[in-house]
């Protein structure tokens, strides 16, 4: 146990050392390598770390032996243990399939792409790790900055346009939550959630109060992409290269949606959350919008990576429909959806990514009758759809079924219809990918294209057995998704 | 040792080395296979029983019983038959698609618990739309999708319903539901959208015309099929079904008589069929679950008989209407008298299949009492015999001659509409066989003298009725054909107005289906075009939806 405390900032400081020093490397296979070899380790020990709080303990480290109140400390639950393995396994899985892709995207120095990813991956593994309300800021700014700067390596002119409206929207959610944090440092004092955590009910409720934890949620709300906010994501995912799409559309919401909860539940009370404002009622509209606007414009879409980050927008409102139950099923369901969903979305991009590696290009007219020509990589992107609709047995099967489970037992029937409907929706856009490239011809003046080579398929595969082993063995998911729920509301009371 | 072999998941992996094998080696497994799984099905015991418990649910995968035996054996034996049936055709993923779709219909009969119904349920959805979609052209495309979407929509009715279901009982074991509920209406509905009920009913004849030549034959088998037996085993007795089935059976002869594909008109008549055996499930005694179950059996033969020899048509000649067909026995005698067989057996003439099974349901509302249900299942059954067994094969083989001279059909679609018309007629003279395997005992004797002479006599005078009016009016006027012989049944004026109200009702229906996936299909490709979906929203826009969350969020926040 001990042993696992020490070893648990690793997962952090791994990536976060190995960036600067990846920088510095040379040539194209050095980076990679060292870019692979971290991301992997720091899988393992989020594996133990996730092990050694399963059963309900809390692991934390203080930095520099500063004790925690005042010093930074990394406080891990089952909640954020569940989070770090979703991140540092998406990437171990992705990085081996993109590296290809990423010679293609990015010949030139390679050396600082990778570190910036090391980077961007260490700063969202330290938002989820972290104890303290001020590292969180720090952290998503350091692993916003070196977002913007993976996307602005897409190939594509437009992807520079995407980074600078990316920047402007991250700095807004972040100015956001840095002046929540300052409010509540003004209350209380102190900067350490459990301290906060503590602090927080005795301080007497206040204008103040309320107007910190507006602007911490809707300043997380942008880096979450919750309809309306999401307008900075379609085109960030379009143009970033196919390596960061993947793993931005796995991690990067997800974590947001965490720090959310970490906030509203643990910083806060949800007594104090959900009645000071009505956030409840606010979430629930923004999830059905999202959830609506989002799969109508992925119906619409005629490139294929689009039509994947708008299905995004639409699923984030589906794990945010269950925060907004304010029960304990809906916040497991809302877990659930985050990790099924990182998985399910993964296989997509990455399969996304060899089309477009292959094709030269995604949109849908490119790619009619392209089915019979990569067989292996249509084949998993119809699977990996499968489970993005929500048919057994699958991970998205599962996430539906909490999901409607939790509504169900709240009462509200209409949302059961609601999403329902959407994932009608789902269908359709995937079933339409699946039309174009399996059942229409390949126009003659098409250019040949060829199956990658199975070195790459075999991480999409990886993925796409990921969202059918979770659909059949689910404890794992369902256990670390119960336990994530319940460490968060720590048996308060749930108004 | 049979209990742990899961025969749908044998089924399952034996479809996969379709999808890689070529030529002869691929026959002899697509022979195999079939025979190899009706063997595991036959050797299930009664009564036998696997239990799984997983994630804390307990899972019944496998639930063999009278009800469920009967469904699985048949199913096990049309997929035989249908496969020798498609044996020439040179198309891996069709093979697979109908393997995984009788897997799923096998796993779904076999099911006894409902997580496992609708693990099966889905893959059959996904499965069977490929064997429309390899028809390869744009309107099968079109329709395969229509068929997805409302399948879908089933689907999710279905989950929505176990869900509901789950929490009210705390039990997902697949036995009868009680009364009301949103459980039983979702659950309900589900199951009907499979049994093409109406008005649920328009994605059947939109669909299954439009599907391969070979894939038709199993869809007819499967699809609707599973969904008798769930309401059979979720829904006996539940009287809306009693009427429901009624309705069917009249609003698919009805149509029937309307349409001019005869693959389109054969699958009306499925609707129809299936109306006898949902009206049998809604009877719900023992002698009527038992003809539900044996109307299954026979209806599969019979039907998958009549599919074939309609697409051993469409194969040969690559026409489908009947005013472009006629005069085809003198070049394909043989098929023209397997089809007949089937014709007959659908209609119940003595000595078919149809007619130990049919009688059976009809028996049963006549025992129960229920005068209206008996008159009007037995006009539908007149309507059958006037269309499928008289104007299809009229209009196609007899009639003006259409100067079509197609070769007889290749030997291995004579053989399979063989194996199935002998067993229409075996099972027509020695129905001791089928109802040996009856879920319920039952002691029924089709061949009584007031049967015998009720059927002869209504088939006679339909027949003398079809052949008179025939020569007064022509090929093409098939409205006023059937219009002019309901003149002379006695109350022809209701007969004459429930017909219309269904004709309305089926067009405003069908109508109403068409034009909304039209509608959204115009309006998807105007806004697509117009480039609204795709821009890219100004960063200043952002900001501003920014600023109005958060002001939303405070105001009603702060006003309190």
């Amino acid at each position: 146990m001990s042993s696992i405390t020490e070893l648990m900032p690793f997962i952090v400081l791994i990536p976060l050392i190995a960036g600067p020093i990846c920088a510095l490397l040379p040539g194209r296979a050095l980076p990679w390598l060292l870019t692979t070899v971290s991301m992997a380790t720091a899988f393992v020990l989020s594996a133990m770390t996730l092990a050694a709080v399963f059963d309900g303990a809390t692991l934390s480290y203080a930095f520099g032996n500063w004790a925690p109140p005042v010093g930074i400390e990394y406080r891990v639950d089952a909640a954020n243990a569940f989070v770090a393995l979703l991140i540092t396994g998406v990437a171990s899985v992705l990085l081996p399939w993109g590296r290809p892709i990423v010679d293609a995207e990015v010949p030139e120095r390679q050396g600082s792409f990778y570190a910036l990813l090391l980077i961007a991956l260490a700063g969202l593994l330290g938002i989820t790790l972290t104890g303290d309300v001020f590292n969180v800021f720090v952290f998503l700014e350091i692993s916003s900055l070196a977002t913007y700067g993976l996307i602005a390596h897409g190939r594509d002119r437009r992807a520079l346009l995407a980074a600078f409206r990316y920047l402007i929207m991250g700095t807004v959610g972040a100015t956001f939550l840095l002046i929540g944090i300052a409010f509540l440092y003004i209350l209380t004092g102190t900067l350490n959630m459990a301290d906060l955590a503590t602090r927080l009910p005795s301080t007497e409720a206040s204008r103040a109060m309320q107007v910190a934890l507006g602007f911490i949620v809707v300043g997380l709300a942008i880096k979450l992409a919750l309809f309306p906010l999401h307008h900075w994501l379609p085109n960030a995912y379009t143009y970033a290269p196919s390596l960061i799409s993947a793993l931005l559309a796995a991690t990067a919401t997800k974590v947001a949606l965490y720090v959310m909860l970490r906030f509203i539940y643990d910083v806060f009370e949800p007594g104090y959350s959900f009645t000071a404002l009505p956030l409840s009622a606010a979430l629930m509209v923004m999830a059905l919008g999202g959830m609506f606007a989002g799969s109508w414009l992925a119906m619409m879409q005629t490139n294929l990576k689009r039509m994947l980050a708008y299905s995004s927008v639409a699923q984030v409102g589906y794990m945010v429909l269950g925060v907004s139950l304010v029960t304990l099923a809906g916040l497991t369901a809302a877990f659930l959806h985050l990790f099924n969903h990182g998985l399910m979305k993964a296989a997509l991009f990455a399969s996304a990514g060899l089309v477009a590696w292959r094709c030269g290009s995604v949109r849908l007219e490119d790619m009619r009758g392209i089915g019979r020509e990569m067989p292996w990589t249509l084949t998993a992107f119809a699977l990996a759809g499968v489970s993005l609709i929500g048919i057994p047995p699958t991970a998205g099967f599962i996430s539906k079924w909490y999901l409607i489970s939790a509504a169900m037992e709240d009462g509200q029937i209409w949302l059961v219809v609601l999403i329902l409907i959407t994932s009608l929706m789902a269908l359709v856009y995937i079933a339409r990918v699946v039309e174009i490239a399996w059942l229409q011809p390949r126009p003659d003046d098409a250019p040949a294209v060829q199956e990658a080579h199975w070195t790459l398929l075999v991480p999409v595969w990886l993925l796409v057995a990921a969202n059918f082993w979770f659909g059949i063995d689910t404890r794992l998911t369902v256990g670390g998704a119960s336990m994530a729920a319940e460490a968060l509301v720590g048996g308060r009371l749930l108004p | 040792m049979a209990e742990w072999l899961h025969p749908a998941l044998l089924l399952m992996l034996g479809a996969l080395p379709l999808g890689v094998l070529q030529g002869r080696s691929r026959q002899v497994w697509q022979l195999a296979l079939p025979l190899l799984v009706l063997l595991l099905v036959v050797a299930l015991p009664d009564g036998a029983r696997v239990t799984l418990h997983f994630a804390g649910v307990e899972l019944t995968p496998l639930r063999a019983d009278g009800l469920s035996l009967v469904f699985a054996y048949i199913f096990a034996l049309i997929l035989f038959i249908g496969n020798i049936f498609a044996l020439q055709v040179d198309d891996g993923a069709q093979h697979v698609a109908a393997t995984l779709y009788a897997a799923s219909g096998l796993g779904a009969v076999l099911a006894g618990d409902l997580i496992t119904l609708y693990v099966f349920w889905e893959i059959m959805m996904i499965s069977s739309v490929w064997l429309i979609w390899r028809r390869r052209r744009q309107s099968a495309y079109d329709a395969g999708f229509r068929y997805l979407i409302i399948h879908a929509l089933g689907g999710m009715l279905l989950l929505a319903g176990i869900i509901a279901y789950w929490l009210h009982t705390g039990s997902l074991a697949f036995e009868p539901l009680q009364g009301g509920g949103p459980a039983f209406w979702l659950i309900l509905v589900a199951f009907l959208i499979n049994a093409a009920a109406p008005p649920l009913h328009a994605w059947l004849p939109d669909a299954y015309p439009e599907a391969t030549v070979t894939g038709t034959v199993f869809l007819s088998a499967f699809t609707t099929k599973t969904a008798v037996y769930v309401l059979a085993r979720g829904f006996p007795g539940t009287e809306l079904l009693v009427w429901l089935g009624v309705l069917m059976t009249l609003y698919g002869v009805t149509y029937a008589f309307l349409v001019n594909d005869i693959r389109r008109l054969l699958a009306y008549h499925i609707v129809s069929q299936v109306g006898y055996m949902v009206a049998g499930v809604g009877l719900g005694s023992a002698l009527a679950i038992s003809g539900t179950a044996a109307h299954a059996f026979t209806h599969i033969l019979y039907k998958a008989l009549l599919l074939m020899g309609a697409g051993a048509v469409l194969q040969m000649t690559g026409r489908s209407r009947l005013t472009e067909l006629g005069g085809l026995y003198r070049s394909m005698p043989i098929t023209f008298l397997l089809y007949m067989v089937g014709g007959l057996s659908i209609s119940a003439f003595p000595l078919f299949s149809g007619f130990v099974s049919k009688t059976m349901i009809i028996e049963a509302a006549a025992v129960e009492g229920r005068a209206v249900v008996f008159l009007l299942m037995t006009l539908a059954g007149v309507g059958t015999f006037m269309s499928t067994t008289l104007k299809l094969p009229w209009y196609t083989f007899m009639g003006r001659d259409a100067g079509l001279r197609p070769p007889e059909a290749p030997l291995n679609m004579r053989v399979a509409m063989g194996i199935a018309a002998l067993l229409c007629f075996v099972i027509g003279i020695l129905p001791g066989w089928l109802y040996a395997i009856l879920p319920y005992p039952v002691d029924y004797n089709a061949y009584t003298a007031s049967h015998l002479i009720k059927e002869m006599e209504l088939l006679l005078f339909t027949g003398l009725a079809f052949f008179l009016l025939l020569g007064v009016l022509g090929g093409k006027d098939k409205l006023s054909l059937d219009l002019d012989w309901f003149y002379r049944v006695p109350g022809r004026q209701a007969v004459l107005a429930l017909r219309n109200w269904i004709v309305t009702a089926d067009g405003t229906v069908r109508g109403a289906f068409m034009r909304v996936f039209r509608q959204a299909e115009d309006a998807t490709t105007h806004l697509r075009l117009s480039g609204w979906p795709l821009r890219s929203w100004p960063t200043g826009s952002m900001a501003l939806w920014t600023a109005i969350v958060l002001a939303t969020l405070l105001v009603f926040g702060l006003g309190r």
